[in-house]
Order: structure tokens, then C-alpha cells, then sequence
């Protein structure tokens, strides 16, 4: 549909969608665990898109309202994004009048990427199309499609790995209108093989790429004989985004395994991001870094050390014992769109820690809260203990709401929850001066499904990217 | 108006409706400027994009300026009036159709690329088509059927220096227009107008290609 104004979701700056009114819906994708990684047995159940109710004045508040199931099993939905975004404001390439509506919802372990319409009832989505994993192989070499961006000339999707499930993994193109594979990005991958998550600057038509592993890697759970011997990634990669060549790996060093979550500054003139590492293979810490440019050349800094926490090895799950310590985990980051606060998932100890980064070298912890955790299984208001802990996190526009599920991978859940997940979804109030606490009024529980990435109607912290500062 | 002078109007009318589109220039220059935050940026940046624009529709000008001089009016009438038709139906039926082309990180001679590209694929020059067949030397082909030799001659320099003269007028009017908004959107009005004011110029230019084909055919 081509409209007569633009989409009134879209933002020139990012400091101008911090003004925009408050989400009333969110969406939540949802996988069943059981039929994960199975072609169906018989009583599998279907993957969903879910539709929450965000509006604190509706009376069905923090309640599942709509549902949309995919037509196979066994997709394990994942992250997702929109068909557009405020990057269709870039003045290169500038198509403000399509509308923010599809949402592009990809299975991690089926490689099938549904395409459902969010209009003429945001409630009741539909599935309008299904780009089969055989499209994706063919037109593009790829397969376990995962992290969306709405580009400004495509939509553009990485990629764990290859068909055959070994890599490289790496990111390929979408049509905006037909959703069609257009093709791999990479006319030049230079060193870079395992792949994960992505974004960019567009201000310096700069883009970064992270490391998890192949799909081999990581479909059957973390291998601890490749975790320990330094296997998983422990890179990020810069690309041209013009020239779609490989420009730098930068190493932080093979014991940070895992550098996944990328998190760029929104501000377009700002040459610097954020990254998550997992886990270090030294002393179980987990890190943030910071990436920036420095006289033509892009360099890392660790800015935070996130501490394992001391536990009773009866406590803990098998992998766990011998090292006597929670891990934290830090499996998914969120910036707030003025690029000052950075929101820090620590799935393995159950929290999440708030920090002050508007100086990118020197984050200042400012807050804190905690739900579920291996060992702490701390409560919401509404709930016994908690299993899994606050894990996919992201961000209203106007950076006093914080959305969080529970879950992380069905097989990756099973070694470090292996009593099992029940999926829920909470929500944080943020204090804009810095400090946050749980919403003892927000809780969504989903019965033998798990609940993974969530966005926000009309866009959110991790939806969209900007052209103009 | 005088029959001589509507074709320089409409000249300058289209050029000014080409500065006034954001994604012809103006927005570029504005999003150039704030990345370096220089405001200099901004002017800088225009000089290319016009001068991008206006080899695009010289060039335009020129393959009109030719045929006019060596097929009969009637059959470029009706060539171009299709081409115009077909053009903005395409236009309609792919509103996003463009050359993958760009980012922000350019220099003058990409930005001049980008805005002949994009010139070129709005099909800015194919509208000046019924333009210069409105000039009054379009009776070419009376001075062919004349014979008179030195006639002739005299008659493909008009023709050329009026073609000329006519994407001079459309640049300028352009360059005026877009220099004026982008120095207003950056200076004071800022871009959440664009949230507001920009609409689509783009179902409104396939209309006027469609509009400008059927006029020319049948005019």
C-alpha cells in the first residue's frame, strides 16, 4: 500500500521517536518446546506469534489477545523484525510513504521466514506468505536466518550458517515489497566465517558483524569441549556497506566466547556501539565492550566485567557443578534510543543491570533488578520462584518501559534450566534520572511455550535505525 | 501568456517542483550537513546534485534537441507522449523502483552520480519532451520542406541554443528552490516537518508524466 504521507511511525532522529506515544501492543514470538529441532511427532504443537496488551487502561492489561500459529512445527521462532522503518527516511534512498505493517518472523531451526501483516487489525495478524528455507538455500547460500534490520534500500537478515549446517554463516537480502531473497550481502567475506548478530552505522555506511557458531555448533546445545577449547566466536567484523566488502576483524581474544549482541549507537554521527560477550572462559565473567572509531580505524575496549556468583554445586545444573558459580550470562543488550542508558541481560544469575553510558569508555551502573536466575529463582509479585530468567529485553521508545522473556534457546534452556522453562514475560519501570524496579501489575505467563523476542507497536529500541542525528 | 513563453515557464514550474521533492536533493544535503555539522556542508553538497541534475536533463535535452532536427515533429510527438505514458504507469505500478545507489559517506563526484541517476530514473528528462516541442522553432519542419540551406543551419542552432537555454531555466529554478529549503529545514525548521509535509511526490509525478503524455498526443 502506498500511503499519501509518511508512516507516522517513522522518526527522522532518533531523539524525535523518543517523543512518540506509548506502545498499547506488543508482540511476542513463542516456540514450543518440544517439537524444537523435530519435523513433528504427531502432537507437536505450533510455533505463535502473540499479541500482548500493553495499555495500562485496557482491561484485558498484560494479557495474551491475539494469536497467530505458523503452519509447520518445530520452527523455533526466534528474533523478528519489521518490513520497514525509519531508515526509509534515509535521503539516499528514501521511500517514506510504504508502511511499517509486515512483521518478518523467521524460524531458527525450520529456516522458513513467515510474513505476517499486523493491519487492518494489529490484533489479529495473518500470515501472508512463507519464504521457504529452499528459497533462501538456493538464491542465497544460507540458512538459520536470525537478526532483522529494515534497511534503507532492503531488508537485510543474517544468517547462522550454511544449508548443510556448517558455515559460513553470514547475511543475505530481502525485497522490501515482494520479500523475496535477493541475494548474499558479501561480495567480499574476507576471514569472516561463523556469524550471529548484526547492525550498522549508517552515517559511515559502516556495518558490524558478530560471532555465535555454525548451526552444528549450537543446534544440539553448548558444547563444552568446544567452549573450552576457545571454538565459539570471539570476533566482530566491519563492513562496507556500499562496497559490501569485508574491512576489519577485530579479536578480542579467544577466551571471550560468544561476542554477540551488537548494539550501535542510534545517533548516526556517533562512531561507536556496544557488544556483548557470553561468557570468559578464564574465570566464567561475562563483558561488554565498546567498539569505536579511531582515526580511520575501528578498535574495541572492554568497559564492564560482569562477576560469576558463588553457589552450592547441589544448586546447579550438571555443566555447572564443577565450577561452583553462576554464571552471568549476558545474552541480549538494549540501548535507549538517546544512547545514554544500556540495558544488560544477565540470564544466568537473573538479572538485569541498567548503565549510564553516555560517556561509551566509562558506564556507571545506575540500576538493577532481578527475576528467575539458576540459582536465585527470584519471584515476581504475581509468581512463586521463577525458572529461566529475563533474557530477550527491549525498550520503548521513550525509555521508561523494559519488556523481558525468559527464554533463550530450547536446547541452551535445557542445560542450564533443565527442570524446564515456563515462559512468562515481565516488564520494568525505568526511572529516566537512572534506577529501575519490577511492575508488580505486569506479568504474561504462556503455558508449555517460551517466549522469545518481543517488539513494540510502532517500533522500539531494537526496530529501527536513523539517518539524521 | 504568449504561446512563445509557456514553455519556459513550465521549464522553470518543473524545476522548481523537482527542488521541492526531498528525495531529489535537498533532504541529502540537509542529512550531509548534520552529519559533519557544518552548514557549509549543505551548500557544498548542492553544487554537485545540481550539477548531477542538470547533465541529466542536458543530456535529455540534447537526444530531443537531435531528433527534432531530424524526424518530423508528429513522430517524436507520439514517441514521446508513449514513452511518458508507459514511464508513469511503471512509475505507478513500482513506486520504489530505483537504482541500489548511495550512503552517507560521498564524495562530490558520487553525489553528482547519485542525482543524474536519480534524476534520470524519475524521468525528469523524458518530461521536458512536450516542454521543447512547445518551443516555436518545433516548426523545424518547415524550414526542412523550405530547402534553404543557410535556413537550416540557422534553424539547428536555434534549436539547440533554446534547448539549452531551457534546462539552464529548469536547473536554476531547481537549485533555487532546493537551496532554499534545505538551508530552512536546517537552520530552523528541522526535519519532524518531513513527518508532516512530505507527501507523496511520487504518485503525483506519475500522474503528471501520464497527464503529459496524453497532452502531448493529443495537443
Amino acid at each position: 500500500m502506498e500511503l499519501w504521507k509518511p508512516d507516522q511511525t517513522f522518526y527522522p532522529s532518533p531523539t524525535m521517536a523518543m517523543r512518540a506515544p506509548r506502545e498499547r501492543l506488543g508482540y511476542v514470538v513463542t516456540f514450543d518446546p518440544e517439537s524444537a529441532g523435530h519435523r513433528g511427532n504427531g502432537n507437536s504443537r505450533h510455533d505463535a506469534l502473540c499479541v500482548m496488551d500493553l495499555d495500562p487502561n485496557s482491561p484485558t492489561f498484560s494479557q495474551v489477545i491475539g494469536r497467530v500459529e505458523m503452519p509447520g512445527v518445530g520452527d523455533e521462532l526466534h528474533h523478528f523484525g519489521w518490513n520497514a522503518c525509519s531508515a526509509a527516511l534515509c535521503p539516499y534512498a528514501p521511500h517514506p510513504h510504504v508502511e511499517r505493517r509486515y512483521l518478518l518472523v523467521p524460524g531458527l531451526r525450520s529456516s522458513r521466514i513467515h510474513i505476517i501483516d499486523t493491519k487492518p487489525d494489529p490484533r489479529n495478524p495473518r500470515i501472508v506468505k512463507v519464504v521457504s528455507a529452499e528459497e533462501l538455500a538456493e538464491r542465497a547460500g544460507y540458512s538459520r536466518p536470525h537478526t532483522i534490520h529494515c534497511g534503507p534500500d532492503a531488508i537485510y537478515v543474517s544468517a547462522l550458517g550454511a544449508p548443510n549446517g556448517d558455515g559460513p554463516g553470514g547475511i543475505f537480502l530481502l525485497d522490501h515489497d515482494s520479500f523475496d531473497v535477493l541475494g548474499r550481502f558479501e561480495v567480499d567475506r574476507g576471514p569472516q566465517f561463523l556469524a550471529y548478530d548484526f547492525w550498522w552505522h549508517l552515517g559511515y555506511d559502516v556495518g558490524i558483524t558478530s560471532e555465535w557458531g555454525t548451526p552444528k555448533m549450537i543446534e544440539d546445545g553448548l558444547n563444552p569441549d568446544l567452549l573450552l577449547s576457545n571454538k565459539y566466536g570471539h570476533a566482530i567484523h566491519v563492513w562496507d556497506l556500499r562496497k559490501r566488502k569485508h574491512l576489519q576483524r577485530i579479536d578480542l581474544g579467544p577466551e571471550h566466547q560468544m561476542t554477540l549482541e551488537l548494539r550501535p549507537a542510534h545517533d548516526p554521527t556517533r562512531a561507536y556501539g556496544f557488544l556483548g560477550v557470553v561468557v570468559s572462559t578464564k574465570d566464567l565473567t561475562a563483558s561488554i565492550w565498546t567498539w569505536y572509531l579511531d582515526q580511520g580505524k575501528w578498535a574495541v575496549r572492554k568497559i564492564i566485567d560482569i562477576s560469576p556468583e558463588p553457589a552450592d554445586p547441589d544448586q546447579l545444573p550438571p555443566a555447572l557443578k564443577p565450577f561452583k558459580a553462576v554464571p552471568p550470562l549476558v545474552t541480549d543488550l538494549v540501548l535507549s534510543l538517546d544512547d545514554k542508558f544500556l540495558y544488560v541481560a544477565c540470564w544466568g544469575t537473573g538479572e538485569v543491570r541498567q548503565y549510564d553510558v553516555s560517556d561509551p569508555f566509562n558506564a556507571r551502573l545506575t540500576g538493577t533488578a532481578r527475576l528467575g536466575g539458576i540459582v536465585a529463582r527470584t519471584a515476581h509479585p504475581k509468581s512463586g520462584p521463577l525458572n529461566g530468567a529475563m533474557q530477550m529485553v527491549e525498550l520503548s521508545r521513550d525509555g521508561r518501559r523494559l519488556y523481558a522473556s525468559n527464554s533463550l534457546y530450547s536446547s541452551w534452556d535445557q542445560q542450564f534450566y533443565p527442570d524446564g522453562i515456563n515462559g512468562w514475560v515481565a516488564k520494568l519501570d525505568i526511572n529516566p534520572a537512572g534506577g529501575m524496579a519490577v511492575d508488580p501489575n505486569f506479568f504474561v505467563t504462556f503455558k508449555g511455550e517460551r517466549p522469545h523476542q518481543i517488539h513494540l507497536e510502532g517500533g522500539d529500541c531494537s526496530s529501527d535505525s536513523y539517518c539524521f542525528p | 501568456m504568449s504561446e512563445a513563453a509557456w514553455p519556459w515557464a513550465a521549464a522553470a514550474l518543473l524545476g522548481a517542483y523537482h527542488g521541492l521533492d526531498p528525495s531529489m536533493g535537498w533532504l541529502f544535503a540537509v542529512a550531509l550537513g548534520l552529519q559533519e555539522r557544518r552548514q557549509t556542508r549543505v551548500m557544498s553538497a548542492l553544487v554537485p546534485i545540481g550539477a548531477g541534475h542538470l547533465i541529466a536533463i542536458a543530456a535529455a535535452a540534447l537526444l530531443i534537441a537531435a531528433a527534432r532536427i531530424t524526424v518530423s515533429a508528429s513522430v517524436i510527438r507520439n514517441a514521446g507522449a508513449a514513452v511518458l505514458v508507459g514511464f508513469g504507469l511503471f512509475r505507478l505500478w513500482r513506486p520504489r523502483a530505483h537504482p541500489r545507489l548511495g550512503g552517507m559517506r560521498v564524495n562530490a563526484w558520487e553525489l553528482a552520480l547519485w542525482s543524474f541517476v536519480m534524476a534520470t530514473a524519475h524521468g525528469a528528462g523524458l518530461m521536458l519532451v512536450p516542454v521543447l516541442l512547445g518551443l516555436p522553432a518545433a516548426s523545424a519542419e518547415h524550414a526542412h520542406m523550405g530547402g534553404a540551406l543557410h535556413a537550416l543551419h540557422g534553424t539547428r542552432a536555434l534549436v539547440i541554443t533554446q534547448s539549452l537555454g531551457i534546462v539552464l531555466v529548469h536547473t536554476a529554478a531547481m537549485l533555487t528552490v532546493m537551496s532554499a529549503l534545505a538551508l530552512l529545514v536546517y537552520s530552523w525548521v528541522g526535519l519532524a516537518v518531513l513527518r508532516r509535509a512530505w507527501i507523496n511526490l511520487d504518485l503525483i509525478w506519475a500522474g503528471a508524466l501520464i497527464t503529459a503524455g496524453v497532452l502531448a498526443a493529443i495537443i
